[in-house]
């Protein structure tokens, strides 16, 4: 639809690259200054960039696919006959634990994002804009959203293809999936907060992967708790993650572990309500 | 407050760390004027600017702009003033138009109208072509041209333009101009900064000479050259055996004093602001009394000069940072300190 309106804008004029002065005139007359975007529609926005931004560069998309059909079917074919005696009894349990694991490990893309924005000096123009200030930050998790979503729909079309068998059927899948995007939205807030903290977006990279890969793997995702040593148990018993792999299979398979699901809502509500306001005053606070 | 001004600061600081980026600097912008900061690298120009855009609060020292006070009011100075930054302030990965698009949404605009919006700015800045490029994509000067179409999005009434033609090509440069001028006969005030004096002279009704966070001087392009006394004319000849009728000749012609180079041929004087008239006479005279001149040139006093005279050093950048294109790691990596 573009492409039409600058074709018949340009006819017969070669000199378009021409800065047009007396047009010049009638831009700069100054209009009815409209009313600022509300929070809502300022976020939006931002989310609407998000997805532009995917739409330009599909690649940036490789990751969100490639790592939960690497992981999914990596760790079914390797461990499964070791842990449960066949792939197909491991992936019942091990699908939930890949899905909450890939959302998890590509949260941190928020923070880089954020931090590439400010290296790049348009975090200057918004900042400098009478719109809310979390707008930019909401829009974005907004799009990453959707990013999620993808990488989950992907795992889970892959494990039914190769064997998993949810018991609570598309409702219990979605229930999980959405319980996923809930934590993950709350989580992506330390990002966020980091994003705003380091020099580069390399060094947010680093920070995040610090902290997830203990996480993800401290937990009940890949193997049964009871065979590691104390002290490691009494981490992965604290450890949202596990709540949230816990909470997954048990909505994926219908018969909802309400006791996981309270502590994964627990864990995002303290998660937004402790970085939320560190981001916020990261991202006001001067650079 | 003086409801004349656009921007009224006194004694404005900020420091960052040990290094006093601005250290109390008073200002006086009138409604509807361009405003020059003239100064080299790490004078302090950005940092003014940032504070007086609601970036960077300030240490001390008090700034109204179009009536608020900058630091209670920020909100309100937020809604009537925009920013040009020193580095590119739109988004690469998008078109020029989404960012354009983009921009009027968050001003409130319904989708519609900022699609307008956005064609009519982009058809006015010459970037109708490259609306549906990337930004990525974009020379140098087209890159501006969005980021300063971005800034006038809603016109505002006060715009800042932070060196807005450095790294641009001469042409470019011109369009620029050409975009300040429209800006101000709009009723918009703008207040920019630059290295060039040259640029300060062309637009600016006042000029602010910054020099390592303190204001040394100020003035018309006009008074400020004055301070400096002049440029220099500086003449050869072909034959250093002509040399004392030229310089009799120079000496009646442009009343003043003549002085003799080292290089047998050379002569020089100096020349007040306006006295080109003048010169061209002068020359006259050697070509019809048959002083053969090999070579002349009227040297305009430029930025370095007017800092030797105000400061008595040379106008060095205070720090080792660099001023051309944006460095890979943007604007901020001097923050690391
Ligand atoms: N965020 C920051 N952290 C630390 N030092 C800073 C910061 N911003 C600026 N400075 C320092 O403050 C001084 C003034 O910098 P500023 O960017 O305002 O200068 P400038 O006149 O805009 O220079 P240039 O022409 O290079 O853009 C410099 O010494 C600079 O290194
Ligand atoms: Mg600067």
């Amino acid at each position: 639809m573009t492409t039409t309106d600058s074709t018949t804008t340009s006819t017969g004029s070669p000199a378009t690259a021409e800065l047009r002065v007396d047009r010049l005139e009638t831009v700069l007359t100054p209009t009815e200054r409209p009313v600022p975007a509300g929070p809502w529609t300022a976020s939006l926005v931002f989310a609407w960039r998000a997805i532009l931004k995917i739409k330009h560069v599909p690649m940036q998309l490789f990751d969100v696919t490639m790592f939960p059909i690497m992981f999914t079917v990596l760790f079914t074919y390797l461990f499964g006959g070791a842990i449960a005696g066949s792939p197909r009894e491991y992936i019942q349990d091990l699908l939930p634990g890949i899905l909450v694991m890939t959302v998890a490990m590509i949260t941190p893309y928020t923070g880089m994002g954020l931090n590439q924005d400010i290296q790049k000096g348009i975090f200057d123009r918004f900042r400098s804009m009478p719109i809310w200030g979390p707008a930019a930050l909401v829009g974005a998790l907004l799009g990453d959203a959707l990013r999620y979503s993808l990488a989950a729909m992907i795992t889970v079309a892959l494990g039914i293809a190769i064997g998993f068998r949810p018991g609570g059927g598309a409702v219990g899948v979605l229930l999980a999936v959405g319980l996923l995007l809930v934590f993950s939205f709350s989580l992506s807030w330390i990002w966020t907060a980091v994003g705003l903290r380091m020099q580069t977006p390399e060094s947010v990279m680093q920070v995040s992967m610090m902290i997830l890969f203990p996480l993800t793997f401290a937990s009940n995702v890949f193997v049964d708790p009871a065979t590691m040593p104390g002290w490691v148990q009494a981490f992965v018993d604290v450890n949202p993650i596990t709540h949230l792999t816990t909470a997954a299979r048990s909505l994926a398979h219908g018969i909802p572990d309400t006791g996981a699901i309270a502590a994964v809502l627990v864990a995002s509500v303290v998660l937004v309500a402790v970085f939320a306001p560190v981001t916020m005053r990261l991202y006001r606070s001067e650079r | 407050m003086n409801p004349h001004l656009a921007v009224e600061t006194i004694g404005l600081a900020k420091s960052f760390g040990a290094t006093r980026a601005v250290a109390g600097v008073d200002l006086e912008v009138r409604s509807g004027t361009v405003f020059g900061l003239l100064g080299p690298n790490g004078a302090g120009k950005t940092t003014i600017v940032r504070m007086l855009a609601t970036l960077l609060r300030p240490d001390s020292g008090t700034a109204w702009v179009l009536g608020h006070d900058l630091v209670q009011d920020a909100p309100l100075v937020r809604r009537r003033v925009s920013l040009t930054g020193q580095f590119a302030s739109v988004d690469e990965e998008l078109t020029g138009r989404e960012n354009l698009v983009m921009i009027a949404r968050l001003h409130g605009m319904p989708p519609r109208p900022a699609r307008s919006r956005a064609d009519e700015l982009l058809e006015a800045f010459g970037l109708a072509d490259a609306a549906t490029r990337l930004v990525k994509t974009y020379s140098g000067g087209m890159r501006r041209r969005l980021d300063i179409a971005a800034t006038i999005v809603v016109t505002p009434d006060l715009v800042f333009l932070d060196e807005p033609t450095t790294g641009l090509d001469p042409r470019s440069r011109n369009q620029v101009w050409d975009i300040v001028r429209a800006l101000v006969a709009g009723g918009t005030t703008v207040m920019l900064t630059t290295q060039y004096l040259e640029e300060a002279d062309r637009l600016a009704d006042r000029i602010a000479i910054i020099d390592r966070g303190h204001k040394i001087a100020e003035g018309t392009a006009g008074e400020l050259k004055a301070s400096v006394g002049a440029g220099a004319l500086h003449v050869r000849l072909r034959q250093a055996a002509q040399r004392p009728e030229a310089e009799r000749l120079l000496a009646a012609a442009l009343a003043t004093e003549i002085h003799l180079e080292g290089d047998p041929t050379a002569l020089s004087a100096t020349v007040d602001e306006g006295d080109e008239e003048r010169v061209a006479h002068a020359l006259a005279e050697l070509a019809r009394a048959g002083v053969a001149v090999a070579d002349f040139a009227l040297g305009k006093p430029s930025l370095d000069e007017v800092f030797l005279a105000l400061t008595g050093h040379p106008a060095e950048p205070a720090d080792a940072q660099t001023d051309t294109a944006p460095p890979a790691g943007g604007p901020h990596d001097e923050e690391a300190a």
